[in-house]
């Protein structure tokens, strides 16, 4: 099994008490398949992304990736876990804005020792970056740098694809395209795909499809 | 929309950035107390320069004096007065009670004229004050009788009576009394005329032959001379509050940045561009107005922590006495506000007219604020090579003090420009040579954050090479100082007799017990316009061996002893044109040539050393009062011992060579004692700049590092590398500063000095120095990093991952 969650719990401390976000959330993600997570503002998804990812520390649960523990880990292991065996894509913010399209795109990779210019060349022809190599993140369309994004997640041949309303600030014909090409690259890959969506259009074009409501998941 | 409506908005954004409003305020409120406070010990000098001249009508009254500057006979004044003349008579010396120094000026109350008055002293003049006290008195200023010893016996029995408006160090008395103190019977140092003469009177040729009418002098022959000393203190003021304004100006500059969404809402919401501006205004005025007061203040504190040192030092260099405490004058801090109201408005004219121009609808792109358009870094370099030659200019054409500051300024400010370029070109140098993601990613992302830190950084290479600048000039100093004084004062004891008998005795009582008996004996005059003293010097080895001479003509001591030339200071021959081999003509009418030109550093005035046989011949009437004794260095403890207890000479009459060495040095630390001081402080203004500008752009950093931490990095490590960074950013300052620091101690050394007190140093590299304030630079920025790196260090997930949300 490549992703297991297990009863996760997670809340936040707010001025009116404790906010129980996520109250004992399970599931199975296998290699090769995607899966569509959607649900209500505030529900929780990127809050699941999050904790998947190693990006945050559940209260309790278990999420195992590729057979590592992610949620009991220390900070300096869920760093290792999220720049090897991870590929993250947000909404926005994505890119480094120092580096070029070239030096974002390859970041992850070199960072996670494990660059390929081969296989970089290749994702940024197929993802139509070929001419903005050298452009900075600000002279790019936001459909341009999210297809940086996807390139970057893909480039470090993550085994698990996590992307949080990646196409949320695009235009329906354009988020479709990058859409189209997030699930070839992650097909390719044969990695597995958590995708958080609003929309039911989208989520229809994944494998499986959960809604988060209440704090649980439900088919 | 009502304006105050927007106010409150406006302002509502400060009370959720507490800490950048904390900087904003204490940048500001720092630069104004550096600057208050220099010009709080300006003011206070300056006020007692101007009492000093009031003294007695210096001011204005004439004097009637002896052109030789001997003492008159009490048989001129009967003569002059029989001749019609309204005079009063003065006598001027130097009283000492306890172990403290004091000028007393004897008067005559009968003949003084109103117009002497005694500054603001009620009763409207010296006149007055003296008829109505008995003689027995001597009036000082309270802080001057303060330094009379209380315990000490005062002489002839005589009451100390306070009189405020006197001016510090001087006492007052009858000029009968005075005569006794100082031993002077019947004389007279000059007359003041009374500005009101009587018709008919004789004309002075025939009243009294000998005598001159002399301007009225003084205060500002002082002021002159202190000039250069309060000019330098202003300029340091100056640089540490340009330090201060760049950390007003980049904190000024972030916060419109950061508020520009508001301001397009407020724009959109139907405020005019003048609306926003005027209340953009009024909010600066606001926090001026704060930050002003709190800096005064703070300048007050600074001021008076330094003064004790001001004052030792122009005591010690121009004999200017000043009181060591400060009085608060309107006119500095009314001077200190406004440069705070002043300087804000400056700080923040760019940002404001910004916002005028503002566009109402936002760019597509978050605007990248920070990515540095080469075209704005050439175009400063462009700047800064054109303000590079014009100091050159400056310093190849102009002349004088306001010259060489105004070709500082150029040259610090060129400096402060080119830092970014040379900075930027180094990380551009260095990004080429590495290997590596980590690297490459440090390098672009620190060339990224040049921009929000430059002025930060500029205001940092200011405050260093100030700081080389002046310890290299100061260790300079010390070392030629000390390798000088070791010549100058190559003689083993100092001895002055208390009358020209008891000096006679010393001498003959010395001839057989010392090597010899060198005369110290001097006569102040004007050579060639500029006041002088005359020494007469002895044909002896110590003067053929020893003296620092600059320049000289082959066999110069020889021509001297013949009377043939004289040797003259560095001073007087600057300031004169005299150079070795020109003629030289001397009051008295003296001819002949200058044989050499000697150094002579910590002296105001010019001198003239003759031989003393003519020396004597020109100025019989000199006191020959004080020797030079040549005698083994082992011996000369005894010596000094037989010889106090022979003549029972006080302590202060009998100086050995390392006391004499160490009241010279004394002197010299203090008076850079008050530079160190403003040093350190400017260097601290500058840390607190950085710290400004970090704080400030740690907010606006997170979307740049917030995906380097999802991509794998920890929060930790993250941290760590800001930290390099700030340090590596530091460290080129640094090296940057040390040759900026250079320049700045040549142009000290040798433009501003020469200017100002009329020798030239040679120029000493203290490389230690550079280390230590190169690791003082690193300590700088790590203090000033350490907050937000800590920070970051412990920043909880969710408020970097608030960078990927939509919220935003
Ligand atoms: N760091 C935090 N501190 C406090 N509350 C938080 C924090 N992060 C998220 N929350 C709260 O947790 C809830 C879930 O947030 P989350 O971002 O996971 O929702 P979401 O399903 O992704 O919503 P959306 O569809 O709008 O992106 C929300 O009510 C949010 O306000
Ligand atoms: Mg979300």
């Amino acid at each position: 099994m490549l992703l297991e969650v297990k009863d996760l719990r997670k809340s936040f401390a707010t001025s009116e008490g404790p906010l129980s976000v996520l109250r004992g959330v399970s599931f199975e993600l296998d290699h090769g398949e995607s899966l569509a997570l959607t649900g209500e503002s505030g529900s929780g998804k990127s809050t699941l992304l999050h904790l998947i990812a190693g990006l945050d520390a559940p209260d309790s649960g278990q999420i195992r990736v590729a057979g590592q523990d992610m949620a009991g880990a220390g900070d300096a292991a869920r760093a290792r876990l999220r720049r090897e065996v991870v590929g993250l894509v947000f909404q926005q913010f994505n890119l480094i804005g120092s580096l070029t399209v070239a030096g974002n795109l390859a970041f992850q990779a070199r960072l996670a020792g494990r660059h390929d210019p081969a296989l970089v060349d290749d994702l940024a022809a197929r993802l139509g970056l070929s001419g903005l190599m050298t452009r900075y993140p600000e002279q790019l369309s936001g459909g341009q740098q999210q297809r940086v994004a996807i390139g970057r997640a893909l480039a470090v041949r993550p085994v698990l694809v996590l992307a949080d309303e990646p196409t949320g600030n695009l235009d329906e014909a354009t988020g479709d395209a990058v859409l189209d090409l997030l699930l070839d690259g992650v097909a390719q890959a044969g990695a597995g795909l958590v995708l958080v969506t609003h929309s039911p259009r989208l989520a229809a074009r994944c494998a499986r499809r959960v809604h988060l409501g209440s704090g649980r998941l439900a088919a | 929309m009502k304006p105050g409506v927007a106010l409150v908005a406006l302002l509502s954004w400060w009370r959720r950035t507490p800490l950048q409003l904390a900087m904003l305020l204490l940048g500001l409120a720092l630069a104004t107390a550096l600057w208050s406070g220099v010009q709080a010990i300006n003011a206070e000098a300056r006020a007692s320069y101007a009492r000093a001249a009031q003294m007695l009508g210096q001011g204005d009254l004439t004097r009637l004096v002896d052109p030789t500057g001997g003492r008159i006979s009490q048989q001129v004044f009967a003569e002059l007065r029989a001749a019609g003349w309204a005079v009063s008579p003065i006598l001027e010396g130097h009283l000492r009670l306890g172990d403290q120094r004091f000028r007393l000026i004897g008067v005559d109350p009968p003949s003084l004229p109103p117009e002497a008055g005694f500054g603001e002293f009620p009763t409207g003049g010296a006149a007055m004050l003296m008829a109505m006290a008995p003689p027995e008195v001597l009036f000082g200023a309270p802080d001057t009788l303060g330094q009379v010893p209380p315990d000490l016996e005062v002489p002839l029995g005589l009451e100390l009576r306070e009189a405020p408006a006197l001016a510090p160090g001087v006492l007052v008395a009858d000029i009968r009394i005075a005569r006794q103190l100082l031993g002077a019977p019947g004389e007279i140092s000059y007359f003041l005329l009374a500005p009101e003469q009587p018709e008919g009177r004789a004309p002075l040729d025939e009243a009294a032959p000998r005598l001159r009418e002399a301007a009225p002098e003084g205060g500002a022959e002082l002021a002159r001379l202190t000039d250069s000393f309060h000019l330098n203190l202003t300029a340091f003021g100056l640089l540490a509050f340009a330090v201060g304004l760049f950390i007003v100006h980049a904190a000024i500059g972030l916060a419109f940045e950061q508020r520009r969404s508001m301001f397009r809402t407020l724009r959109a919401l139907g405020l005019t561009a003048g609306a926003l501006i005027a209340l953009l205004m009024a909010e600066l005025l606001v926090l001026a107005l704060v930050a002003g007061v709190v800096g005064v203040a703070l300048g007050y504190v600074i001021a008076a922590a330094l003064m004790p040192d001001v004052a030792a030092t122009l005591s010690g260099l121009y004999g200017a006495t000043l009181p060591g405490t400060l009085a608060l004058r309107p006119e500095w801090w009314l001077s200190g506000m406004a440069i705070a109201l002043l300087g804000t408005l400056a700080a923040g004219a760019r940002g404001l007219w910004r916002i005028y121009r503002l566009p109402l609808l936002a760019p597509a792109q978050p605007r990248a604020w920070a990515r540095a358009s080469e075209r704005a870094l050439m175009a400063q370099g462009a700047v800064a090579l054109a303000l590079l030659a014009l100091a050159v200019m400056l310093g190849v054409w102009g002349g004088g003090l306001v010259a060489g500051f105004a070709m500082l300024a150029a040259f610090l400010l060129a400096a402060a420009l080119a830092l970014p370029v040379v900075l930027s070109g180094a990380l551009a140098l260095a990004a080429r040579r590495v290997r590596g993601v980590m690297g490459e990613w440090f390098l672009a992302d620190t060339r990224q954050q040049l921009p929000g830190l430059s002025l930060a950084l500029m205001a940092l290479m200011l405050a260093l090479a100030a700081n080389i600048g002046v310890s290299t000039m100061v260790s300079s100093f010390r070392l030629t100082f000390t390798g000088w004084l070791d010549q100058r004062l190559a003689a083993e004891l100092y001895v002055t007799a208390r009358s020209e008998a008891e000096a006679e005795d010393l001498r003959a009582w010395l001839a057989p017990r010392a090597d010899a008996v060198l005369p110290v004996w001097r006569f102040d005059t004007d050579v060639a316009g500029e006041p002088t003293t005359l020494y007469g010097v002895a044909d002896h080895a110590t003067y053929r061996d020893h003296w620092p001479l600059l320049q000289t003509l082959p066999e110069a001591w020889d021509a001297v002893a013949a009377g043939e030339a004289v040797m003259i200071n560095e001073q007087l021959s600057r300031r004169a044109g005299l150079r070795p081999g020109d003629a030289v003509e001397l009051p008295g009418g003296w001819r002949g040539q200058v044989a050499g030109v000697y150094s002579d550093y910590g002296n105001p005035t010019g001198q003239v050393m003759l031989g003393i046989d003519d020396f004597l011949a020109l100025y019989p009437e000199v006191p020959r009062r004080e020797h030079a004794v040549r005698v083994a260095p082992e011996r000369a403890a005894d010596l000094a011992r037989d010889l106090q207890d022979t003549f029972s000479l006080p302590d202060q009459n009998v100086t050995d060579q390392a006391e004499a060495k160490a009241a010279s040095l004394r002197i010299f630390e203090r008076t850079f004692a008050v530079t160190g001081a403003l040093n350190l402080l400017t260097l601290g203004v500058a840390t607190v700049a950085l710290l400004a500008s970090l704080v400030t752009l740690s907010g606006m950093r997170l979307p740049q590092l917030a995906p380097v931490w999802a991509m794998g990095l920890t929060r930790a490590r993250l941290a760590q590398l800001e930290l390099a960074r700030m340090l590596m950013l530091a460290a080129l300052t640094a090296i940057a500063a040390l040759p900026v620091g250079l320049g700045l101690a040549w142009v000290l050394l040798a433009v501003i000095n020469v200017d100002a007190f009329g020798w030239r140093l040679p120029m000493h590299l203290f490389p230690a120095d550079w280390l230590r304030l190169g690791l003082m630079a690193l300590l700088a920025a790590g203090l000033a990093a350490a907050w937000p790196v800590r920070r970051l260090a412990r920043m909880a997930p969710g408020d970097l991952l608030r960078v990927f949300a939509s919220e935003r």
